[in-house]
């Protein structure tokens, strides 16, 4: 496995601004072009993004491929959907605030398990206990509803009534759709931050070679542990702004498919590149969507491009991209 | 007491099957070290077939007939394993991990809707079996004849399982490759060869499993996803490549499971989660795991 494409990351802070700041005006001005459909697709896209982000800091970043990221999005879901049914509460700030303690409690818990154990082990751990918050959701339906799940209404954005006087599609495509994406833009900075400190560049270190990492005095248990906590939070919050977008949160986002839905997206980005995730997720999302919308079949067509991506293009989009724009300016030099 | 015994053949019911999915999982990782996530699926194609090949391609025939159909599912998905592995599997040996794991799971989006493909959306069932061999009294309760000729196909398997693997020359071979692929191959033995082999007879015992309870529940689509996850928590406890830990392991689950289902039936899964997790806490490679 090359690491050759994490050079690039270390480019000039002049450079990324370059790049992003068009980005996040593009994102910004979409709604006003587009359809308030295809709003909302990207809106489901961004959210994504956010929890595929969380999880690639495992995947990319530290090496470990969680399979049970389903139970982190399933917890921030499930928690605004109780915060809704028991406690009566409409703000979509407390909604994100109860999400991330939700995520938090249960992520060191399962932190506390999974981080002793690496590779394939890691991997089928993460997916046991995921599985274990799914079967509870699934069978104590009188609290979580069951498979029937929980509904969530219309929530309230910065303590203002948004919800009740206009239409729902409406709602989700304009409000909604800019609180989604201030929330994406503050992750991806956040994450960005994390990635590029000292500590991430000591989960990278740990990546690349254990038992050097362990040498230079890095407490690798430690450090897997919070990439861990930070990763299963970011999921949680992405689970926290998936409710209201869809409305009702069902068993479904705990169960174990899921996880290999998060897997399938950084893969089909690019997990060794920091933008990868976010593309994977926005343009898995379209193509599930419209994979759905074409056939009954759809899930055969996902497998087929998953292995078909994992055997031919395994640095995913981003990673080809970047391979080719290396060639095309090398061509062009000469 | 009878109760008791009813109970203790239920457990035997359930670890026999679970032995058959898991025992083919821990296998195939033993020798490939690879996980396959797809098993699951196999395991429901062998349902699928025997289900049809019972229930509906030969409906009418003579019963004893049928009953020489039930390996039907067994055999369909040892084919299918023997195409799989190396066409799909095979470029895969080399790579890191997370791509196997990725490939086995885009395998088994496939399979899952080729099987809705073929069979569509609807249960299909091969009841005939079941209801033909009647019951057995055991005190005042009455318990179906063919669970236990499921326990017996399951605990023939096991040992045939284990005569194949301890006391045949390609038993030897098999556990040469599985501790040192490199060297068995030095030592002239044909490794794709083998592994073709080990995944095929992996694939036989998950698709064995998916025929004999067929008759008793019936084929659904995702079954196999949810036997897999079962199947995980087997091997989790048993040891992940160690076929007397597939065996101890689906004894311990199926145990715990029919007592769960009668004390604490809402927590069940919970607890069989609780119980792996910790078993993984005092014995990181499972009960009778090899630490790797």
């Amino acid at each position: 496995m090359t690491t050759a494409p994490l050079a690039h990351a270390a480019r000039s802070p002049l450079k990324i601004v370059f790049w992003a700041v068009p980005i996040a005006v593009l994102l910004a001005l979409l709604p006003l072009v587009i359809d308030p459909y295809q709003t909302i697709l990207l809106a489901y896209g961004l959210v994504m993004a956010i929890a595929v982000l969380g999880f690639n800091l495992l995947l990319g970043y530290t090496g470990l491929l969680s399979f049970g990221h389903s139970a982190y999005f399933g917890v921030g879901a499930y928690a605004v959907a109780f915060m809704v049914k028991y406690l009566h509460l409409q703000s979509m700030e407390l909604f994100v605030l109860g999400a991330i303690a939700a995520s938090i409690v249960v992520t060191t818990v399962f932190g506390y398990v999974c981080v002793r154990y690496t590779r394939i082990f890691f991997s089928i751990l993460t997916l046991a206990l995921s599985q274990v918050l799914w079967s509870l959701a699934f069978k104590f339906f009188w609290v979580t509803g069951g498979t029937d799940g929980l509904r969530v209404p219309t929530p309230k954005l910065l303590g203002v009534v948004t919800g009740e006087s206009e239409d729902k599609i409406h709602f989700l495509s304009h409000g909604y759709y800019y609180y989604v994406l201030v929330v994406f833009i503050l992750c991806v900075m956040l994450m960005w931050l994390i990635v590029h400190s000292p500590f991430g560049k000591a989960l990278q270190a740990i990546r690349d070679n254990e038992t050097r990492a362990r040498f230079v005095g890095i407490r690798i248990r430690r450090y897997r542990f919070v990439a861990f906590l930070v990763s299963g939070v970011f999921t949680g919050i992405a689970g926290a702004l998936w409710v209201p977008l869809n409305g009702l949160t069902t068993p479904d986002i705990l169960y174990w498919p899921f996880s290999g839905e998060i897997v399938f997206m950084s893969v089909l980005g690019g997990f060794r590149n920091f933008t990868g995730p976010i593309v994977g997720a926005v343009v898995f999302n379209y193509l599930k969507t419209y994979a759905v919308g074409l056939t009954v079949y759809w899930q055969a067509f996902m497998g087929v491009i998953l292995v078909v991506l994992v055997m031919l293009l395994p640095t995913g989009i981003v990673g080809t991209a970047k391979l080719l724009y290396g060639v095309a300016r090398r061509r062009l030099a000469r | 007491l009878d109760i008791l015994v009813i109970h203790l053949f239920n457990a035997l019911l359930y670890a026999s099957v679970l032995f058959l999915i898991a025992g083919g999982l821990s296998l195939i990782y033993g020798v490939m070290r690879i996980v396959n996530l797809a098993h699951g699926n196999l395991f429901a194609l062998g349902a699928f077939i025997t289900a049809s090949a019972v229930g509906q391609w030969f409906a009418g025939s003579e019963s004893a007939w049928l009953y020489l159909l039930l390996p039907a599912g067994a055999v369909g998905a040892a084919v299918l394993g023997a195409i799989l592995e190396p066409t799909l599997l095979r470029p895969f040996y080399r790579r890191p991990e997370e791509y196997q794991l990725l490939v086995t799971f885009g395998l088994l989006m496939i399979l899952e809707d080729l099987m809705r493909f073929v069979w569509g959306p609807y249960p299909v069932s091969a009841t005939v079996l079941y209801e033909k061999l009647g019951s057995i009294t055991v005190g005042e309760w009455i318990y179906p004849r063919y669970n236990l000729l499921v326990i017996a196909i399951g605990g023939l398997a096991a040992l045939f399982l284990w005569a194949f693997i301890y006391r045949t020359k390609f038993g030897v071979v098999l556990r040469a490759t599985s501790q040192d692929m490199r060297r068995a191959s030095a030592l002239g033995i044909n490794v794709n060869l083998v592994y073709v082999q080990a995944f095929t007879i992996g694939c036989f015992m998950a698709g064995l499993g998916g025929a004999i309870i067929v008759p008793s529940q019936s084929a659904v689509l995702g079954m196999g996803v949810d036997a897999l996850v079962l199947s995980f928590i087997v091997v989790v406890i048993g040891g992940l490549g160690s076929l007397e830990g597939a065996l101890v392991g689906a004894l311990i689950v199926g145990v715990i499971r029919e007592i769960g289902i009668s004390v604490f039936p809402e927590i069940e899964l919970a607890v069989l989660y609780l119980i792996a997790a910790v078993v993984l806490l005092v014995r990181p490679a499972g009960l009778f795991g090899r630490a790797t």
